[in-house]
């Protein structure tokens, strides 16, 4: 073995040179990139690696946790005594509306029978707490108390006692990594509550959120609020997500819609991870012997 | 081996094993969980260089590469980008060891700053083109709490081979 930048006699070379070995290496590095970021390859990868890292990191989150409760025991007594007024006030409202809600259930289910309509969804909810922000400062994640072991999957909504605060995008067995909905990267199919007008919102960094691909025509105001839409097959209908807050009609083809969350998204500690309880019906496959549709031929 | 080549005190070798639980150690530091907080130092970075310029022919890119990978998966990062950024520090690191080993600590410390500063400017560079989002100037401030620290851990991890080889009552230390 030659060392990077001195080069040996030949009697005393072994194996390729310092530069050889480089490029090779990040070769294997560059392709291991696109196979992650691009084509989610490694996810296996991943996961097995994991578990050995598992004891290490454990160790690692040890100190954290240890500080985080220290501050737990060290509450005052004006601060619980001020928490639980505030709790039961807010289990008294919560009750009278989980009484109507339970008739309005009961009401739905056999209006919905009457019409022969399938039934609404059932929902699968695991509470879990957020332990620290993920590490990687490129992107807006968190992580969770819970994982597969606990009926966690990938996909499920994240949410709050206020609304959404994001997806759980990959899933350990005993913790789960969510990324927020004003995550770059992250895209919520949504309606808008006051006249169903659908669309799909991305994060758009500075804790803000963009409606994107609305034309400029639509029906859209500020101080509209957004709820999931559900079609996605994966989210629940009727989550609370957003607030508008600007409409900028400047552009000739698409409006700029900026949202604000209505939950507190970056600043939550308990939340509910819900999930459908039943696997969305498959969707149906292309005919392969159906002629191509038709396009309208454009003049010009 | 000298602690540097102007020294004239001799060293014990370094032990493989003392090696790789500094590197271990070091993944471990990595793995503590410290949210957003600026200007927390790399340690796999810092520990890697240094056995790069001590001990090139043990510590090299094979290793920058696993423990890269290691990070990746510890802190959720792509796969991939602490790997290549780690390559890159520890040939640069051990294509500069046989200079910088004639200077004292703090003069070491100036010579790494640059390569801790483009290991962070190649993670950037990937995740940038990836499509994440510019996590902020503060993000660079961790090569120069790292370059800081390169001073106190020149001694610690050379604590070891301070040891004379044979012991007697007529010789303290």
């Amino acid at each position: 073995m030659s060392l990077a930048g001195h080069q040996s006699p030949p009697v005393f070379k072994q194996g390729p040179t310092p530069l050889v070995r480089l490029l090779v290496l990040v070769s294997v590095c560059l392709a291991m990139l696109v196979a992650d970021l691009r084509f989610r390859y490694l996810e296996v990868v991943r996961q097995g690696l994991s578990v050995a890292t598992w004891p290490l990191q454990m160790a690692a989150a040890a100190p954290v946790d240890f500080v985080r409760n220290a501050a737990v025991y060290f509450a005052t007594l004006v601060e619980v005594q001020q928490d639980n007024a505030e709790l039961r006030r807010s289990q008294l409202d919560a009750a009278q509306r989980l009484l109507r809600f339970e008739q309005l259930e009961r009401d739905n289910a056999q209006l919905r029978e009457l019409l022969q309509m399938a039934p609404a969804p059932g929902v699968r909810s695991v509470a879990a707490e957020v332990l620290y922000d993920a590490p990687d400062p490129f992107s807006r994640k968190v992580i969770l108390d819970r994982g597969s072991q606990h009926g966690v999957e990938a996909g499920m909504a994240v949410v709050n006692a206020q609304g959404m605060i994001g997806q759980v995008t990959r899933v350990y067995p005993v913790q789960a990594e969510v990324t927020l909905l004003t995550d770059k990267d992250q895209a919520v199919p949504v309606q808008v509550a006051r006249n169903g007008l659908r669309g799909v919102l991305f994060g758009a960094g500075q804790g803000r959120m963009e409606l994107r691909f609305t034309l400029s025509g639509v029906d859209v105001r500020a101080g509209d609020r957004l709820e999931t839409s559900g079609l996605d097959g994966l989210f629940l209908a009727g989550l609370p997500v957003a607030e508008v807050v600007s409409v900028d009609r400047e552009s000739q083809t698409f409006a700029v819609v900026l949202c604000d969350p209505v939950a507190a998204v970056e600043r939550t500690t308990q939340v509910l991870v819900l999930g459908r309880a039943e696997a969305p019906p498959p969707r149906p496959q292309p005919q392969p012997h159906s002629p191509p549709l038709r396009r309208t031929e454009r003049k010009g | 081996m000298q602690p540097t080549h102007r020294s004239s005190r001799i060293l014990q070798p370094a032990k493989n094993w003392f090696v790789f639980l500094s590197l271990f150690v070091a993944l471990g530091l990595a793995y503590i969980p410290t949210g957003r907080l600026p200007g927390v130092p790399d340690w796999v970075p810092l520990v890697l260089a240094f056995w790069c310029i001590r001990e090139p022919l043990r510590v090299g890119m094979g290793t920058a590469f696993v423990f890269g990978v290691l990070v990746d998966i510890g802190q959720g990062a792509a796969m991939g980008q602490h790997a290549l950024a780690y390559v890159v520090l520890a040939y640069l690191a051990t294509s500069v060891a046989r200079r910088v080993l004639w200077f004292p600590p703090l003069q070491q410390a100036l010579h790494i700053l640059p390569l801790f500063f483009l290991t962070q400017l190649i993670m950037v560079l990937v995740r940038l083109v990836a499509g994440a989002e510019f996590p902020g100037w503060g993000y660079f401030l961790s090569s120069f709490t790292s370059a800081a620290l390169w001073i106190p851990l020149h001694f610690l991890l050379l604590l070891p081979q301070y040891r004379p080889v044979d012991r007697d009552d007529n010789r303290p230390i």
